[in-house]
């Protein structure tokens, strides 16, 4: 039995936009597998709950017309993992959310419930930000579109105003193309875990894949919300593809990050698997990317 | 034998797959009352006030109760058989509620109201006025002097102190030559995550208080409900439907006398506690968590001349089952490894953290990671192959233990251990696995392990039974050891119909769920005793009841006796083995006869006096990432000799349900407190890392079966031992993988990479410049 005030359901996008300036205090519910575990914790308990869960032109994954990969925020878990538009472009993104909870979290969570709560363990919230993700929002002004990294104000917090919804997140082209990514989970168990550390690196090489053209890396749980690692980027990019870069990424990761001490672990094992992971994701990534390392 | 030693379906198969099994919140009306415990927000301290006011303003609430209202009663919970001598009675220690707060998530106050919702919103609102103390989380700090007191009635907070003192430990140390191996081993505080949470209802019938609780012990339950309320013990009714895991968290008394007592508060409505999973962990009961310190004095050849063990328990806030888990850990230390002269010194220490309890393996699992990792150390130590001096410093055959006289019969520990390195090619992989280079490693590891069956000398050991014969030759077959998920009623059902002579054991119609007033009594589930005490009960009681059938069977045939068996719900005439009746005409006939009518019932208590050893062992090969700091299990067997196996595949199941508990101990499971607040940090599923399957590779078990001599099916003790080797053989894995020697549990990457970064595998380069 959960203390719920009043469920408010909405069918359309615009309904959603309606209900949300109706009842600007409620809570927005989509798969649920957050929110009703707060409530039933007591952190959100006696809400009202607008349910945004049957809107259904915000579920699928397509290309749109300036030719980013549109991911409907609706979109479940199990959905990403298996689309072939995820597959082929930024297959690391399904491996990512592939990496959520069990089998039933990942057929009732959705990807802008995962990005919308804030957290920075969020399975997909590093791979989104290593590919530079553009979160769109509807409301009654239209819609607006916010870089991923700017979309994560604080730990808990994103950048969603009064009658706005989430309603899809975007891949641009330039950030995909010839792209090839890895993603590591770090945690302790191989299932029903939330991330110690994730970390997700993606390469683009020169044509003779002997030279990083570009390189992007983002770690979940190394700070408040998601990071880039910019010391660790600039550290790679344009730089030869060798044991020695790999190194200097993996070294220079520690620039960026600061992560803390606390029950869940230490300052020194968080640095030393981030660390680890850096040059553990680069490598795969190059593999992926038809590289050798 | 036609049913024993058969691998049938359990008689509870289709319901519980099915969903049909009735469980206790299936049963409950809808109409119940719903209870909410207001816990302590700190870990020692005085409840100064209670501010029930707002709490009573929400709608719905009915009653909150305060320490101020409950009956001034200490009572023990353990689940042993009761003593009638006072001083082996079970430390009584805690009240309903309790006003002086000993640990952070104690019971302060219980909210009454029509639904959840109600109750969850009241309970938030009653405010609590504590007068904090200072608090003590460790058990050697607290032993110390000038450590917060925890109870009234311990000072010094050590609820127990045992000795062994064997041979002359002091003198023997003292021989020219010996080597000296001196190492602590820390075990952690795990819970046994049951599937069912604990949940119990209440209600008054005929100036009787009854409670269907979901409990493992519900004639143990009875007599603590009435203890703890002051009323006689006949005016309580216990009901034990299925229940959904227990580990011997459920063999304790939980909240059944407080669910009673607020039931008689309100006249004896219908009440319902159904415990939250972040309770189960915090407010039931915990594994002890034991620090061992152990000093070998061997020789260069690997002989054991002189050792000494330190154990330190934490018990937690309240007695529980108290010393004797740690008690039975350090008794197999003398036994498993003979030394003429061995002193042992076990504590049990009060601390402000969650009352520990009974968990699979009493002790032993905590014992067997000590005494089985200090093995491979000493071997390390002496440049000695671990399974040479295994084989030469087990308990040899024929070994007794002059206290429960069990006798090891068999070459158990040399035949599991056969069995398991053929399995694993344990030697070859042994020897490839030693000197790794390289960031990933693989190992392999051996642990053997001691176990016993029941509690017989230390308490009570029995078993009643009856038996009642249908009109179709079926039998209805109760006792009072409860099934709980382990399978035991199958077990008795396969038993029972061989006894009688029944052609299958689905002729016997076990019932499962107890009920005080009618089930014979019985001490319930626990110390992989079920099997092995029903066996005597089941033989006796059929045994009278086949004495019934054959007297009226000699009525109805004029056949002498003698000359009569049942074989397979027939009657049989012996010499030339003519059916002459079934079973079925035979009991139709007595019970409706107009001259010598019958109803055929057996009933009888059988008084066990024994014991019995059960040995076996574990092989884990794992894969360790050195970088990345983890240890994953490739390959894994327990191989057992717990006698004559009942039901294969059951004994199959309750092996692996061991491993996957031994697997967890081992390598994740950990319940945190924050030392600055004594506050649970991970009292959920998601934070305290149970293992899942996708953990564990392929469990792989199997038996060594030496029939056992003292009962009379040959079996005995499989429930716990499976969760006893497991560890030690993970982390012997570990040490033959990289050469270090990994000494507190869990082997989780925490730990991994402080061991790994202090024996120099793992170098950070920046930690170097600094």
């Amino acid at each position: 039995m959960y203390d719920i005030k009043e469920l408010y359901e909405a069918f359309t996008v615009e309904e959603a936009i309606a209900l949300r300036l109706a009842h600007p205090e409620a809570q927005i519910i989509a798969g649920g597998s957050d929110v009703l575990v707060q409530m039933r914790e007591g952190k959100r308990a006696g809400k009202e709950l607008i349910s945004i869960y049957l809107v259904d032109e915000m579920r699928g994954v397509s290309i749109d017309e300036e030719e980013n990969i549109r991911i409907g925020s609706l979109t479940s878990f199990s959905h990403i993992t298996k689309d072939p538009i995820i597959q082929k472009y930024i297959n690391v993104l399904g491996e990512a959310v592939d990496l959520v909870g069990g089998p039933q979290i990942r057929n009732i969570g959705t990807i802008g419930g995962n990005t919308c709560n804030g957290v920075t363990s969020a399975d997909s919230a590093s791979t989104l930000h290593a590919w530079e993700a553009v979160v769109e929002l509807t409301g009654p002004e239209g819609v607006r579109r916010v870089p991923i990294k700017e979309f994560y104000i604080k730990a808990g917090t994103v950048d969603i105003r009064p009658g706005e919804i989430q309603t899809a997140i975007l891949i641009p082209k330039a950030s995909y193309e010839n792209t090839f990514g890895f993603y590591h989970k770090y945690a302790m168990r191989n299932a029903m875990d939330i991330a110690t550390t994730g970390c997700s690196v993606n390469v683009r090489l020169s044509e003779d894949k002997k030279t990083f053209e570009r390189v992007r890396i983002a770690y979940g749980v190394a700070g408040p919300v998601p990071m880039r690692a910019p010391s660790a980027e600039a550290a790679a990019n344009g730089k030869p593809v060798s044991e020695e870069t790999m190194e200097a990424f993996g070294r220079a990761v520690l620039e960026d990050i600061n992560p803390r001490t606390s029950w869940r672990a230490a300052k020194e094992f968080r640095q030393h698997i981030a660390y680890e992971m850096a040059k553990e994701c680069l490598k795969e990534s190059v593999i992926r990317a038809g590289g050798t390392l | 034998m036609a049913n024993v030693g058969k691998s049938v379906p359990r008689v509870d198969a289709f319901d519980k797959v099915t969903g049909r099994a009735k469980y206790t919140d299936d049963i409950c009306d809808k109409s119940a009352l719903i209870l909410r415990v207001v816990r302590s927000t700190i870990a020692h301290g005085y409840v100064r006030s209670v501010d029930t006011e707002e709490a009573l303003k929400v709608p719905g609430v009915v009653a909150v109760y305060t320490p101020d209202d409950v009956p001034d009663i200490c009572f023990p919970t353990a689940g042993h058989p009761w003593s009638t001598d006072p001083s082996h009675q079970d430390t009584a220690d805690r009240k309903l509620l309790n006003a002086h707060v000993r640990y952070y998530g104690d019971d302060v106050a219980v909210v009454v109201a029509e639904d959840e919702v109600a109750a969850a919103q009241a309970a938030r609102l009653v405010k609590v006025e504590y007068e904090e103390l200072p608090f003590v989380l460790d058990p050697i700090e607290a032993m110390q002097e000038g450590a917060p007191q925890i109870q009234e009635n311990t000072p010094g907070n050590v609820l127990k102190h045992t000795q062994i003192r064997n041979g002359n430990y002091e003198e023997a140390r003292k021989e020219p030559g010996l080597i000296c191996i001196d190492k602590w081993y820390t075990s952690q505080t795990v819970q046994h995550c049951h599937i069912e949470n604990f949940i119990a209802y209440a209600y008054e019938e005929q100036g009787k208080i009854v409670v269907v609780s979901s409990t493992q012990i519900p004639h143990i339950v009875r007599r603590t409900v009435g203890q703890a309320l002051g009323i006689p013990w006949g005016n309580v009714r216990i009901v034990k439907p299925y229940i959904g895991g227990g580990f011997g968290n459920k063999q304790d008394t939980l909240y059944e006398p407080l669910i009673a007592w607020v039931s008689m508060q309100l006249g004896g409505r219908l009440v319902k506690l159904d415990i939250p999973r972040e309770d189960t962990f915090v407010s039931n009961r915990v594994r002890h968590a034991i620090k061992f310190h152990i000093i070998s004095y061997v020789r260069p050849d690997g002989t054991y001349v002189a050792r000494k063990v330190e154990l330190f328990s934490n018990q937690g806030a309240y007695a529980s089952h108290g010393h004797s888990i740690v008690a039975k850990a350090m008794g197999c230390f003398p036994q498993m490894y003979p030394c003429p002269n061995v002193e042992g010194d076990a504590y049990t220490v009060y601390t402000n953290m969650s009352a520990a309890g009974a968990m699979r393996g009493y002790g032993i699992p905590q014992a067997m990671f000590a005494y089985e990792s200090h093995t491979d150390d000493v071997c390390k130590a002496l440049n000695i192959d671990p399974e040479e001096f295994r084989r030469k410093n087990l308990m040899p055959v024929g070994y007794t233990d002059g206290f429960s006289k069990n006798v090891n019969y068999f070459d158990s520990y040399n035949q599991c251990m056969d069995k398991a390195m053929e399995y694993m090619d344990y030697r070859t992989k042994f020897e490839a696995y030693k000197n790794q280079t390289g960031p990933i490693r693989k190992g392999i590891g051996l642990s053997c392990f001691w176990y016993n069956t029941a509690v017989w000398p230390i308490s009570l050991e029995h078993s009643s039974c009856r038996m009642v014969l249908n009109q179709d030759g079926s039998v209805q077959l109760q006792v009072g050891e409860t099934e709980i998920g382990q399978g035991a009623d199958t077990a008795y059902a396969q038993m029972a119909a061989d006894v009688i002579g029944l052609a299958d054991y689905t002729d016997v119609h076990v019932v499962s769920n107890q009920d005080t007033d009618v089930t014979p009594f019985g001490l319930g589930a626990y110390a992989s005793r079920q099997t092995y005490v029903c066996g005597f009960s089941i033989t006796k009681t059929g045994n009278i009841l086949r004495d019934k059938i054959l007297a009226a069977a000699n009525e109805l045939t004029r056949m002498p006796v003698s000359n009569l068996d049942i074989i397979d719900s027939n009657i049989v005439r012996i010499s030339d083995g003519k059916i002459l009746m079934t079973l079925a005409d035979l009991a139709t006939e007595r019970l409706y006869s107009l001259s010598a009518s019958e109803h055929i019932t057996a009933e009888a208590t059988y008084q066990i006096k024994s014991n019995a050893y059960s040995f076996g062992c574990c092989i884990a090969e794992v894969e360790v990432n050195i970088p990345m700091c983890r240890c994953e299990v490739k390959k894994i067997i327990n191989v057992h000799d717990c006698g004559s196996l009942i039901n294969p595949a059951l004994a199959t199941a309750q092996v692996h349900g061991g491993m996957s508990m031994g697997i967890g101990f081992g390598l994740s499971e950990e319940l945190k407190f924050d030392p600055k607040t004594g506050k649970p940090l991970n009292n959920n599923l998601l934070d305290y890392k149970l293992s899942t399957i996708m953990d564990h590779p392929h469990l792989e078990a199997q038996f060594v079966e030496n029939p056992e001599p003292t009962n009379p099916f040959g079996t005995k003790a499989l429930g716990e031992p499976p969760a006893t080797p497991v560890a030690p053989a993970i982390r012997n894995a570990i040490l033959n993988a990289t050469g270090v020697e990994v000494d507190s549990l869990p082997l989780n990457p925490h730990i991994l990479f402080k061991r790994f970064t202090e024996e120099g595998l793992i170098k950070d380069p920046w930690r170097e410049e600094n």
